[in-house]
């Protein structure tokens, strides 16, 4: 049989590019998306369901569908698009209801993939300067954003232990650039004018948007359990970030610096997360051993990552958004995947 | 490589021989073991080409001709100048962001990394605007680095800048001399353990460039976090080859990388201590010097210093000022009663800095081990203290002046 499986967040970046790539895999037989919005690109055959955000529902769901694999990729880490009650709602209790559901009695589920992110180690001056996946953090997590992660990686910790059975999966990403992904860093970046706190010029890493969609791709296809970084090669000072992506750093006092952003975030000329604050002062750096003992090879470096989204903040800057727009009506999509008109070549 | 399989009870369990099935120390998930000590060093994230730039350094030719004997001025001057030397450093320097091309496997996509089977059909398609994506080949060849700095935040411009000031101090102010210079290895990781002193610490810096343009290898300095929290400051010293004196950054620059690594066991006691108690070790913390050298396998070689202490005698501190403003301490000099507040904390005292260093000191233990007997390790600890509290007495006891050496 065929596997059977459940993406989380099919209407984010994650949750749909995941979805396309397990949709060119033969073994697996059928992909079922879950959002709480409608998709945003063109999915050949995986299934969608629209669920409230904190996925209540999911226990039906499960059961009616008998999927094995769940991959979990709607955890929000860009603490400026959510206020913080509807940020708990999402990461915590949205994952408290997934884990119920994948350990509820008589599960079909074998494998959960979660997808985290190295926000959850913090930034601070106490930090190594690589953070090994059990390297403890230096601090007690400081921002909401952080205390959701944690909370979130506890309840997926207490659930491996708890059901030996099934498989269980948690990768950090590090901060994500590339052509398509939204994040405060790429907007930043895209605006032109990046904020930096003065006197810091902190290392920075990142990884590649298709080198994390391969990553997951690779965990769910082979069946590969454990918590892993996932980092590119090297890091960079964020002085030279702001060289390759061409924008101008707008230093902000060392002092009082959220104080001296606010009125340029009010006006959306800048965003300054607290997770980003901090990075920008102290920086953060992973290691990536785990994941390479695995074969897993990265595409792009750190830098390469960079200069990728500089090209294509260019390109757009040029030639505008290009990218063919795609809107998902339910009555269409169900005609291509039902109608009898429609031939379909069955893999 | 790795393979994971499903086993009769869903816990996965390695193809590779790999003995430990708790990995995730963190999250106790079953899960890959710890890299071992051979895994880390090709692919952990920092330098992928420490060693190999280092192994394959030239021995300085007439090194220990000049010990001792040499005057400060004249034995300097045959020797190629840092500028000189900055080629042959510059490739030495980790390079591990420096693009694509220090990708062992880069341009193949997923597809020929050896441990992922089958091909990884790849995600990207023209409709997702991912065209960019061709530029990626373009990548390989095109570093995209503007910098040098290295994954540490080391730069080789800077140090080459910081060395062209520093030879003032170096050559001129505190005329510095070496004893045993051909002691420090000329390859792989050691680590170079001193006594620390003068208020602001002169001995560091001293000592790096000493290194650097005499032995031309990069020397890594471990400093407490605190420099890390200042601005600008901050970032010139981790330019500079300033790493915050992490355990795990010990371990990475010296076992992995191979590099020289400069720490002071005294921490920041050897500094603030007062200037009558000058030449006197304090406490070696708990060892953890010696712990790490054991753990990444390289001996640990002492150097002894006589001359920072009266650089920057300490005469008495204001405790509570200091922690007014966050400082670890705050000296009142002997600089700051000759030339004021300001020029005092600037201005070093000339004194005559003589640099010795001590027989490297290799311990029999297996390196990468999860902990070492604190028995032995405070032992060994105690043995290095009281080595080099011996040579100290030795070289004041030669001393003839403060000032001229």
């Amino acid at each position: 049989m065929g596997r059977r499986v459940l993406v989380t967040g099919l209407d984010t970046f994650w949750g749909s590019k995941v979805a396309a790539a397990l949709e060119k895999h033969a073994e697996v037989e059928m992909i079922l998306g879950m959002g709480t919005g409608k998709p945003s690109i063109e999915l050949e055959r995986t299934e969608f369901v629209r669920a409230d955000q904190s996925y209540s529902l999911l226990e039906r769901i499960v059961r009616a569908t008998e999927v094995d694999t769940i991959v979990h990729t709607f955890l929000v880490v860009d603490s400026t698009k959510m206020s913080g009650r509807d940020l708990h709602e999402v990461n915590v209790i949205g994952t408290m209801n997934l884990l119920a559901a994948a350990g509820a009695p008589g599960s079909s589920v074998r494998q959960v993939v979660v997808k985290s992110s190295t926000v959850i180690y913090g930034a601070g001056p106490k930090d190594p300067t690589w953070f090994a996946e059990d390297s403890p953090r230096t601090s007690s997590p400081r921002t909401r954003l952080e205390r959701s992660l944690a909370e979130v990686e506890s309840y997926v910790r207490d659930f491996a232990d708890d059901n030996r059975d099934i498989l269980v999966t948690v990768l950090r990403f590090t901060n994500v650039l590339g052509t398509s992904i939204k994040t405060p860093i790429s907007r930043n970046l895209s605006r032109g004018m990046f904020p930096s706190v003065a006197g810091y010029d902190p290392q920075i890493q990142f990884v590649e948007e298709d080198d994390v969609v391969r990553c997951l791709e690779l965990v769910v296809r082979d069946r590969i359990p454990g918590v892993y970084n996932v980092a590119a090669d090297g890091r960079l000072p964020w002085s030279e970030v702001a060289r390759i992506a061409g924008a101008w750093r707008l230093p902000l006092p060392p002092v009082f610096t959220r104080e001296a952003a606010a009125l340029l975030i009010r006006l959306n000329l800048l965003e300054l997360p607290p997770e980003l604050e901090d990075l920008l002062r102290y920086g953060r750096g992973v290691d990536t051993t785990r994941l390479k003992a695995l074969g897993f090879r990265f595409d792009a470096t750190s830098a390469g990552t960079v200069e990728l989204f500089a090209r294509a903040v260019r390109l757009n800057r040029s030639v505008g958004h290009h990218l063919p727009s795609y809107t998902y009506d339910s009555d269409v999509e169900a005609f291509f995947k039902y109608s009898p008109a429609v031939v379909r070549h069955t893999t | 490589m790795v393979q994971t399989q499903h086993d009769a009870t869903g816990k996965a369990t390695s193809v590779a021989g790999d003995q430990d099935p708790e990995g995730g120390a963190l999250l106790r998930f079953p899960g890959p073991p710890p890299d071992d000590a051979g895994d880390r060093a090709s692919s952990g994230p920092g330098n992928h080409q420490g060693h190999p730039a280092n192994a394959g350094r030239p021995k300085p030719a007439a090194k220990t001709g000049r010990v001792r004997a040499a005057s400060a001025g004249s034995g300097r001057k045959d020797e190629p100048s840092a500028g000189e030397r900055e080629p042959e450093s510059d490739t030495s320097g980790p390079r591990p962001g420096s693009g694509a091309a220090a990708h062992p496997n880069g341009a193949s996509t997923g597809n020929a990394s050896p441990g992922t089977g089958p091909v990884l059909s790849a995600t990207t398609e023209a409709k997702d605007g991912t065209e960019l994506k061709s530029f990626l080949a373009d990548l390989e060849t095109a570093n995209p680095r503007r910098d040098d700095v290295d994954a540490w935040g080391r730069s080789e411009h800077f140090r080459e800048l910081a060395r062209k000031v520093g030879s003032f101090y170096y050559d001129r102010w505190f005329r510095v001399e070496w004893e045993g210079l051909e002691k420090i290895p000329q390859t792989g990781g050691a680590l170079l353990i001193a006594n620390h002193a003068g208020a602001i610490p002169s001995d560091a810096p001293m000592i790096m460039q000493g290194i650097e343009t005499e032995l031309g290898r990069p020397v890594y300095g471990l400093a407490d976090y605190w420099f890390r929290t200042l601005p600008v400051l901050g970032t010139l010293w981790s330019r500079g080859g300033g790493v915050p004196a992490h355990p795990d950054n010990a371990y990475r620059l010296l076992h992995d990388d191979g590099q020289l690594v400069l720490a002071f066991p005294e921490g920041t006691k050897g500094p603030a201590k007062l200037s009558r108690d000058r030449y006197q070790l304090r406490r070696f913390g708990r060892g953890g010097f010696v712990e790490t050298a054991m753990r990444a396998g390289v001996p640990v070689v002492p150097i002894a210093v006589v001359g920072a202490e009266e650089s920057m005698p300490i005469l008495f501190k204001v405790p509570a000022l200091g922690r007014l403003l966050g400082l670890p301490y705050l000296p009142v000099t002997a600089n700051h009663l000759l030339l004021g507040p300001v020029l005092g904390t600037l201005i070093y005292l000339p004194a005559k800095f003589r640099f010795r260093v001590l027989d490297p000191i290799s311990f029999d233990v297996k390196p990468s081990l999860e902990r070492y007997p604190r028995s032995r390790i405070m032992e060994e600890a105690e043995a290095v203290r009281q080595r080099l509290q011996v040579e100290l007495y030795d070289m004041l006891a030669h001393r003839a002046s403060v000032w001229f050496g």
